[in-house]
């Protein structure tokens, strides 16, 4: 729960256009941060299903936000084939869950969300952005 | 009737056709003769659609040993999927249905799954409905022809991505659901009491606790001891986390049921292959006395014969679209409440 309310918190530093990558391993709250994040903008969490199978979920609020999983892709080049440049290259808010997958073909500017287990209740999120 | 149908809203390029009550041809590109394609198809599909769209189609036609002459409309899947996906296989369709001068309906893939079930039989409506597969985890109540009702959802994943990403976590390859089913169907699934999420609310799933749940218990285990400890118990985990998901969805389908008085039920998607599922499903069927239908396997994965089939109930009841038909990501069906 307190995934989301961080997620929330988060979501108001973001802008049109940006691209946010959530790093952390299976189970570790990434899709919750998410939901967070739409609820700022006037989406209903429940809403925010996991995009893994789908790759790419699009929901509408105050902004545009699509929900890309790259679990499920193995190689960078297969982000062409989902067409990722045209999702993180728009007026949209982009949040990218797994985006080790095709590292080299992101931008420079984006922001990332690492979010780790300390204990079973606890989780630790670091923000920091890229330049 | 004759329905070209075709298919193209994730992973795989299909077209089918279907002509009252017969499937005459279901092709599935990546599962097809690779050489007619010129080469592999990719698993991933997305763009790749649009370089074997028209060789799957012109086998499901020769297939079917059909022509355009004897084809009543073209069906085509318009959401919920990936925006470029399925604007290959619409296009495609349009394309077709102005040089065929046919009428053009478009399909929701997931009233689609649903459907899957009328290729091989009839179930009689009103009928509630579970779609339960990789990326769909929900229970739709059916009152009579593409008149659908979301009752419940998952919030977060759906149960046949619970299965592949736990099995990841058990060290199985993604995905993993097939192999837990082998697996869970030597071992005790009372083995370890897993949780079954919101048992006591309504009828939207969760299971995303689930898999943080098995992280948490494998995580409990020394790590010296874990791999003698999963290789002696990996069926009796397999049967437990089966029986936590299971028990979960068929005590929602329970509810669903009762709370509607239908007669019917239906379970359809990927994971209906599931056998725990499929027993636990036909035991309650027995117990509430109601029918259960299941499609064929290969028409429980993404496929066009699903599509054809729901293009033929649509034309029946003049749904017709015209080539203004766009793509939609995501779909928002009406929801209804139980007991109501």
């Amino acid at each position: 729960m307190r995934t989301i309310l961080a997620g929330e918190r988060f979501a108001a530093r973001l802008q049109p256009g940006d691209i946010v990558l959530l790093k952390g391993e299976l189970g570790s709250g990434k899709t919750h941060f998410v939901k967070g994040i739409a609820r700022f903008f006037d989406i209903a969490p429940e809403e925010v299903q996991s995009p893994t199978f789908s790759l790419i979920h699009e929901y509408v609020g105050s902004v545009r936000l699509y929900h890309i999983d790259c679990y499920r892709l193995n190689k960078p080049e297969d982000a062409y084939e989902i067409g990722l440049e045209d999702y993180i290259y728009s007026d949209g808010i982009s949040l990218i869950e797994w985006p080790e997958k095709v590292e080299p073909l992101l931008p420079d500017n984006c922001q990332i969300v690492e979010i780790s287990h300390i204990s079973k209740e606890q989780r630790k999120i670091i923000i920091h952005h890229q330049v | 009737m004759m329905i070209l149908g075709i298919e193209s809203s994730c992973d795989e390029t299909a077209a089918a056709v279907y002509s009252d009550g017969r499937l005459l041809s279901s092709v599935i590109a990546s599962q097809a003769d690779h050489v007619a394609f010129g080469g592999i198809v990719p698993e991933l599909a997305s763009r790749a659609h649009e370089r074997v769209i028209w060789h799957t189609v012109a086998q499901a036609m020769e297939k079917a040993g059909v022509t355009e002459d004897n084809v009543d409309a073209i069906a085509v899947t318009e959401g919920p999927g990936l925006m470029g996906s399925l604007l290959v296989g619409l296009c495609f369709a349009k394309g077709l249905a102005i040089q065929w001068n046919k009428p053009i309906v478009g399909v929701n893939h997931i009233d689609a799954h649903i459907y899957a079930t009328y290729i091989d039989e009839m179930p009689e409506m009103p009928f509630v409905s579970l779609v339960v597969s990789g990326g769909h985890t929900q229970i739709f109540y059916v009152e009579r022809p593409l008149q659908h009702k979301l009752m419940g959802q998952t919030r977060d994943d759906a149960a046949g991505e619970a299965f592949d990403k736990i099995g990841k976590l058990l060290g199985l390859e993604y995905p993993a659901g097939p192999e837990i089913d082998r697996l869970a169907r030597t071992g005790d699934d009372s083995f370890y009491d897993f949780p079954r999420a919101m048992m006591k609310k309504g009828l939207d799933f969760s299971f995303s606790g689930l898999k943080t749940s098995v992280l948490y218990y494998l995580q409990d285990i020394p790590k010296l001891e874990q791999e003698k400890f999963l290789k002696e118990h990996m069926a009796d985990l397999c049967a437990s986390i089966s029986a936590a998901i299971t028990d979960v969805l068929i005590h929602k389908m329970r509810q669903a049921i009762r709370s509607t008085g239908v007669k019917c039920a239906i379970i359809a998607g990927g994971v209906s292959a599931n056998s725990m599922l499929r027993e636990k499903a036909h035991k309650m069927a027995g117990e509430l006395g109601v029918s259960l239908h299941i499609p064929h396997p290969v028409y429980c994965t993404d496929n066009a014969a699903m599509i054809a089939v729901t293009g033929w109930f649509k034309m029946k009841e003049g749904m017709t679209d015209d080539l203004h038909l766009k793509p939609y990501a995501r779909h928002k069906w009406e929801k209804v409440g139980i007991g109501g």
